[in-house]
This record gives C-alpha cells, structure tokens and sequence, in this order.
C-alpha cells in the first residue's frame, strides 16, 4: 500500500508539471470536440495529430493521445441525448433513453448525468488501474478462445433483454447483426464471404460505418419527415443540472455500471465495447419497473457512461502493465510508445515509471478537466437544439462523412454508410429496433472468431466450453439470465408486458 | 478537411523552412501505408518520413489505407498520378507474397512501380510459450516432427508477416502444425503469453518486450547475425537451421513512369535519413535492421522484389494458402 502511495505521488508529480497539465488540457479538450461530432473518432484523430508529438516529451505525448481517447468517449454521449445520434459508436446506448428524456424537456439533466457518471467512473476506474492492474492483466490471459466464447453468449441473452418491443423483432434484429458480422475475408481460411465481389465489402463491416448509418442518417431522414416533433424539444429545455434525487437514483446504476465497464474493459478484443450494453440490460432487469426503460428512464443514462468511460480506461490495462492492446485505439497508442522510443511491454512499470505513473495520474486529472469541461458546456449544448434543423442536419451530415472517410481514407465506407441509413430508415418504419442488431453485429465477430479458435484448440471437443471453470461459469450465468428473461413473459404473456 | 487543417497545423507546428528552390517537391508528399496506424510499417514509415521530409523540404503526410493485407493500399498508390506527390511503404506481403496469396491481385509487385529503396526490415524470431517443452531450437524441431498431431501454432490472420514466415518453417521443416488464426498480432500474443496456444513466429518489434519479460521463450532469430536488441536469442544459423532466413522487410515505392529524377531525388532523401544518427537508433530500438550502402540502390531493391516473389509463391502455393 504504502508503494503505491509512493508510486502515485511519483504519478502526480509528472501529471501536474505546467507541460503536461497543458497537453492533458489540450487532449481532454480535442477528445470532447471529436466525441461530439459524430463519425470523426479517436483512432483518425490520434492518427493524424501522431507526428505533431515527434517533437515532445514521451509522457507528455501519451497523456495528450490518451486525453483525446477518453476525452472522446465523454463528448460522444452529448449528440447521442440531444439529436439522437451518436458521437461516438460506444454511445449508442445512451441515445436510448437520453434523447427520450431530451424530447421530454430534461435534455439537461440527461447531459449533466452523463458527465457525473463519467467522471465517477473515470475516477474509480483510475484506482482500479493503479491498485489492481497487475492482478487483472493475469485475469485478462486467463481468457482463452473458449472463455471468450462462453462470454459472448452471455452478451447474446444481454442482447435479448435489451429489446424495448416485440421480442421476436429483437431476435430477428440480433440475426441480421450476427449476419451482417459475417461479411468479409474469413480469418482461418481467407476466403471472402457475402462480399458480394465489391472490394469495399473484402475486409467486413466497420462498426463505425453500421453505427452512421443505422443511427445517424435513419436519424437525419426520420427527421425530415416530422419536423414538428422536433419542435417540442426545442420549446421546453428545463432545468439544466441534475437534481439531489436523480443523482439519487443514478447513483446505484453508476455504481454497477463502472463495475461492468472496468472488467469488459480489460479483456482483449474490445470488450469495452460490450460494457454499456450490459449495464444497459443490468438496470433494466433488476429495474421495479422496466418499462420505463426507452421512455427516459435516468438509469438507462447513468449505468451505460459509466460503464463506458471505465472501459475506456481500464483498456489501458493491458497496454500498461503488459504491452499487449486490446483494441485498436490502444494498438495505436502501442504505436506512439514505439515511436516515442518506448516499446510496450510487461517492463514499462519498471523501467519508465514517471511514464506509467504519470499516465495513471494524468487520467483522474483529466477526468476532472473533463467535468469542468463538460458542465459548463451543458447550457451551450442543450442551446443548440434551437439551431433550425435546416441547418444542423446537412452540418451533422458532413461531419458524418468526413468522419467515416477518415477512418480508412476510404469514399466506399461512405456509400456504405448511406446505404445503411436506408435500411435504418425502413427499420424505423417498420418498427425494428437497431439497437440489437448493433449489439448481435459487435458479438457476431468475436463469437464466430472463439468459437472456431476454441474448436480448433480442443480438436473439435465441445466440453472444452464446459471442462474449463471460467468458461462454464459465464454460460450458466447466460442461461440464468435467458431463462429469467423469458420464463415469467412466457407465463404472463411476454407481449402484454413487454410491448409498449 | 479536418485532414487538410491538421496538416496545415502540422506544417505550423513543424516550423518547416521555405519552399525548395527545386521545382519536385513543392507541395507535401502523401506516403501511403498500406496497414493500420500503429503497427511495424507505419512505425518505420513515420520514423523515415520524418527525417526525409526534412531534406526534401517539404512534409511528408502518411496515409493509413489498411485492408486485405495491405494489397488495398498498394493497388490505390499503384493506381496514383505518377508525379512523385503520392509514394507507398511497400512491405514483404505486399511485394513479396501477396501474388500467390491474392490470385484476382489488381497489381504487379515487379512491374507496375518504381523502387525507390529498401527502408528497413524486422527480423522474424521463433518464439514459443512460458512452459513449452523444448528448449533449444533443435529440441522444437524434433518436438514438431515428433508430436505434429497436438502442437497450435498461432498467427495474426491470413497473409499476415507470422503466417507467411510461419509457413515457410514448416516447409523447410516438412511438418503441420494446426494453425489458429487471430484478429492481428495482439490478440496471437494474449494467448501465447496466456498459454492457449504452443509457437508462434514475428516480427521482433512485437515480441522483445515479452522474451526479456520471459513471459514467452525465443528460439532463434531469422537473421544472418544475432541483435543488439537481444543479444542472448541465437541465430537460426547458430541453432542449426541456417536455410531460414527471413525479415519483414519495408520499402519505398513509387508508381511506375514516376519521372527518374524525382525517383532519385526520394532514394537521396530515404538514404540521407538512413545515414541519420538520430534515425538509426529510433529503428535500431525496435530491433529494425537498416540496409547497408549497397542495399540502398533503386536497382537493387528492383532485383529483390524479384527474388522475394520467386521465393514466396511456390511455398505458399504449395502450403496451399490463398486469401481469395
């Protein structure tokens, strides 16, 4: 205990030189500004400022690049409650119930909830790093291909009592995401599948690209046609800042939602990204009353930002402690450590410990940046909901399509983008909800990338999922929940309770 | 645009000096690379950019078009205005394997570019799991031939530098292991660190860090001399198994019928920044191996683009790996 109080003084002290409190500003900020817009991320945006810091400080860099990282999973959620899209693809949980309490007026609390969630978690999530991340790097490695697996399937029946209407529309939406995750080159044996011969569709689907256009433009084109519901959340804006007794009952769903978030958060393979979906399903199973849930239900806000920000800073885990990234952004941030002469490794701890700790610190400091940030800017945001729509939406438009391009510098993830706002649109029209065919996308990958692993391991023994502790564990918690789920429905008549 | 406004600030930011007095180049340079940001190529690519924007006065902006194995960022530099304003990093699956990989490829790796010169390679390492049985390179041998049957080799996907360079020790070794495919090298990594699976071969940018960690063991190095960078990992040649000799290598590319002079002046400016002290150590860092003088020539890497495609597809023809 007392190492890490030395360790943590030695963090504080690199974090809070003028430099580095500047470029943990300056990331903090840019990471806001790009969470906001939505389709520009973090993985462009570190890419291209990556050569700017040729010329500073390593540690100086770093916390820069990881303030825009966490700084973007912060903005992302503001464009979620106001307008319904998501500034950044992890925010689609919150656009659920966070526009809903925006068109009822309370666009924000929503807001200022958002921010406080963060930030808890972003706090608690930075102890957890410090405290615990070397015992939960050795939790990471004990995630082979079958636990993987087993915690997929898991994420299936998350995905199943995600749905807000009919649960046969649900399953039929989590289908087409699993479908829709099978597009492209087969990772054992290189063959391209549901390619349909188009180039653009060799490498799959980005989630990015999905998330745009089901979210985004459907969005945008739902929108042109009833303009004057709109003006509803224009008229009333309400108070701006969260009250005692929302904070209240927030307080509990951040709790869970952190926890959630921290743990997804530091297996391989972008387990961050399952984090709100499972707070999101968490609070609405053991809600009183989980119809309120897609009706503005503050629970439905507060468990899924926090379990996003925590993700996103425990991802910093296995970077950190054993130079290994479990996603993309932090296979970039592999990237600027090498270039900045420092290769990522199980050593970094020792060998740089002002980088390492420095870092730790440098993510509470810009957590509590990010709040001073963000409150103050609850009152700009929730002003420009009176910004015509003729002029947001081709604004919010452009900004889609600069953003998806920049991901792979790529005009086709462009038309792929549009081509999935159609399909988002006729989804709405027809009374689909995307939000499961997102989560089925994001699962349908990794399930079929374990599962083949795990088979090919174990020589296409099935027990393999049931022999190993880890992995039988998370599948009796899926069928406990599916079960849960789905037996008293089945009883009562899951459409009268669920249908609303 | 937010494209064109970072690289306005970079330019502010870099402080870069006045506009050459020579005509080529007068405008930034776009470097194409054709993996994502981040990984061993662009690490290298941004490392050399660096240096030879400075000599050739003007920035050079790179480019991330990841995809199919690097061939899609390849076939898009190919197909760029022959002006010396659009080059690529190319790399050992794009010009080397990617024929035999990719049969509908849109592009020649011997004719439809101009070398400009080979940047850098990172040697390949054989490395297995904390606890698995052999301990020399010539007790891995044995142990492969011996227990075919239940040793898990691990690779980043298809195509990718350990699944190539991977295949070819099998084939010199006449053995087939499983092969179990992951989503890049970190993914790989997690689970031969975690011990899921038995061996795998990289790029020795990826794995130094574990090896000195010893969280995983290293056989042997592909390269003719041991590195600096680990000094206590022996050569393949030291370990008895001299035929296999392979390194990532990386190198610049620009497309066909770019006029001769600003191919040379690019292969002035890549050689400029190799001779950099600053430079060499950033790449000798990673472990990378700089090409000596005569390794340089636009020419040379000409013939050794040759070399490796002849070397390459047979087999990969023959281990029956194609990526269509």
């Amino acid at each position: 205990m007392e190492a890490l109080a030395d360790n943590l003084a030695l963090g504080f002290a690199t974090a809070f030189s003028p430099q580095n409190l500047a470029f943990c500003f300056i990331g903090c900020l840019v990471g806001t500004l790009i969470g906001v817009l939505p389709g520009v991320g973090p993985i462009a945006t570190i890419a291209m400022l990556l050569p700017l810091t040729f010329q500073f400080e390593p540690t100086s860099a770093l916390i820069m690049l990881a303030g825009i990282y966490y700084g973007a999973q912060y903005g992302g959620s503001t464009t979620a409650i106001l307008v319904n899209i998501p500034g950044e693809a992890t925010a689609v949980v919150t656009a659920l119930d966070g526009h809903q309490l925006a068109r009822q007026g309370r666009a924000g609390i929503a807001l200022g909830l958002a921010a406080i969630a963060s930030f808890c978690a972003g706090t608690v999530a930075t102890v957890v790093i410090a405290a615990l991340g070397e015992p939960l790097t050795r939790l990471a490695l004990l995630f082979g291909p079958a636990e993987y697996f087993a915690l997929m399937v898991l994420g299936l029946a998350f995905a199943v009592v995600l749905a807000r209407g009919s649960i046969l529309k649900a399953v039929a939406m989590i289908l087409a995401g699993l479908l829709l995750a099978a597009v492209g080159t087969d990772l054992e044996t290189g063959e391209e599948r549901l390619t349909l011969g188009l180039d653009a569709l060799s490498d799959g689907i980005d989630f990015a690209v999905l998330a745009m256009g089901l979210f985004g433009f459907a969005e945008v084109l739902r929108n042109l046609e009833t303009p004057e519901a709109r003006s509803v959340v224009r008229a009333k804006i309400g108070r701006l800042l969260p009250g005692r007794a929302e904070l209240r009952q927030a307080l509990g769903p951040m709790l869970r939602g952190t926890g959630l978030g921290s743990l997804l958060g530091i297996l391989p393979g972008n387990g961050a990204v399952l984090g709100p979906f499972a707070s999101y399903s968490v609070e609405k199973k053991i809600a009183k009353d989980p119809t309120r849930f897609g009706q503005g239900a503050i629970e439905g806000v507060a468990g899924p930002e926090a379990a996003n920000n925590a993700g996103a800073q425990t991802a910093f885990i296995p970077l950190l402690t054993l130079g290994i990234p479990p996603n993309a952004v932090m296979a970039l941030m592999v990237g600027a450590m090498t270039i900045h002469g420092i290769i990522p490794g199980p050593q970094v701890m020792t060998k740089s410990p002002e980088l390492f700790w420095g870092m730790i610190a440098s993510m509470w400091i810009g957590n509590l940046m990010l709040l001073v940030i963000n409150l103050p800017l609850v009152g700009l945001w929730v002003k420009l909901l009176k910004v015509p729509y003729r002029l947001m939406f081709p604004a919010i438009l452009i900004f889609c399509c600069i953003g998806i391009y920049s991901i792979n510098n790529s005009a086709s993830d462009v038309l792929l983008t549009a081509f999935f706002g159609l399909v988002g649109y006729a989804l709405i029209k027809f009374g689909f909800e995307p939000a499961p065919l997102l989560l089925g996308f994001v699962l349908g990958r990794l399930l079929e990338e374990k599962l083949r692993q795990a088979l090919i391991l174990s020589r296409g023994d099935l027990m393999t999922f049931v022999e190993r502790p880890v992995s039988a564990g998370l599948l009796l918690v899926a069928v406990v929940i599916l079960a849960v789920a789905v037996l008293p429905s089945v009883r009562a008549g899951r459409e009268k309770a669920f249908q609303d | 645009m937010l494209r064109l406004v970072l690289a306005a600030l970079a330019v502010v930011a870099l402080g870069s000096g006045p506009a050459s007095a020579q005509a080529y180049p007068n405008r930034p340079v776009t470097l194409i690379v054709p993996f994502a940001a981040g990984g061993p190529t662009d690490i290298i690519a941004r490392i050399v950019g660096e240096h030879m924007a400075r000599t050739l006065g003007q920035q050079i902006v790179v480019e991330n078009v990841a995809g199919a194995g690097g061939t899609t960022g390849i076939t898009r530099g190919a197909q760029a205005k022959p002006d010396g304003y659009t080059i690529m990093m190319g790399h050992m699956g794009t010009h080397g394997a990617a024929p035999a990989l990719y049969p509908r490829l849109r592009y020649d790796p011997t004719k439809d570019f101009e070398p400009i010169g080979l940047a850098a390679g990172t040697p390949i390492l054989i490395v297995g799991r904390k606890a698995f049985p052999p301990n020399t390179l010539k007790d891995l041998i044995t142990y492969l031939q011996t227990n075919q049957a239940k040793v898990n080799q691990a690779h980043a996907g298809v195509g990718s530098v350990s699944h190539t360079t991977c295949t070819m020790l099998q084939s010199q070794l006449k053995v087939k292991s499983t092969l179990v495919a992951y989503r890049g090298t970190g993914p790989a990594l997690n689970d031969l660190v975690g011990g899921q699976v038995d061996y795998m071969c990289d790029q020795i940018v990826n794995l130094v860090e574990q090896i000195k960690a010893g969280n995983i063991r290293a056989y042997a190095i592909a390269t003719p001399e041991r590195s600096p960078a680990l000094p206590d990992v022996p050569t393949t040649k030291e370990a008895g198994l001299p035929q296999y000799q392979v390194s990532a290598w990386n190198a610049l590319f620009a497309p066909k019928d770019t006029p001769k002079e600003i191919v040379a002046r690019l292969n002035d400016a890549l050689d400029k920044a190799l001779d950099d002290a600053a430079t060499r150590k950033r790449l000798l860092d990673l472990g990378g191996v700089i090409p000596d003088k005569a390794g340089r020539t636009s020419a040379w890497l000409g013939n050794f683009v040759k070399a490796e495609v002849d070397r390459w597809t047979p087999i990969l023809k023959a281990a029956g790996a194609v990526a269509e």
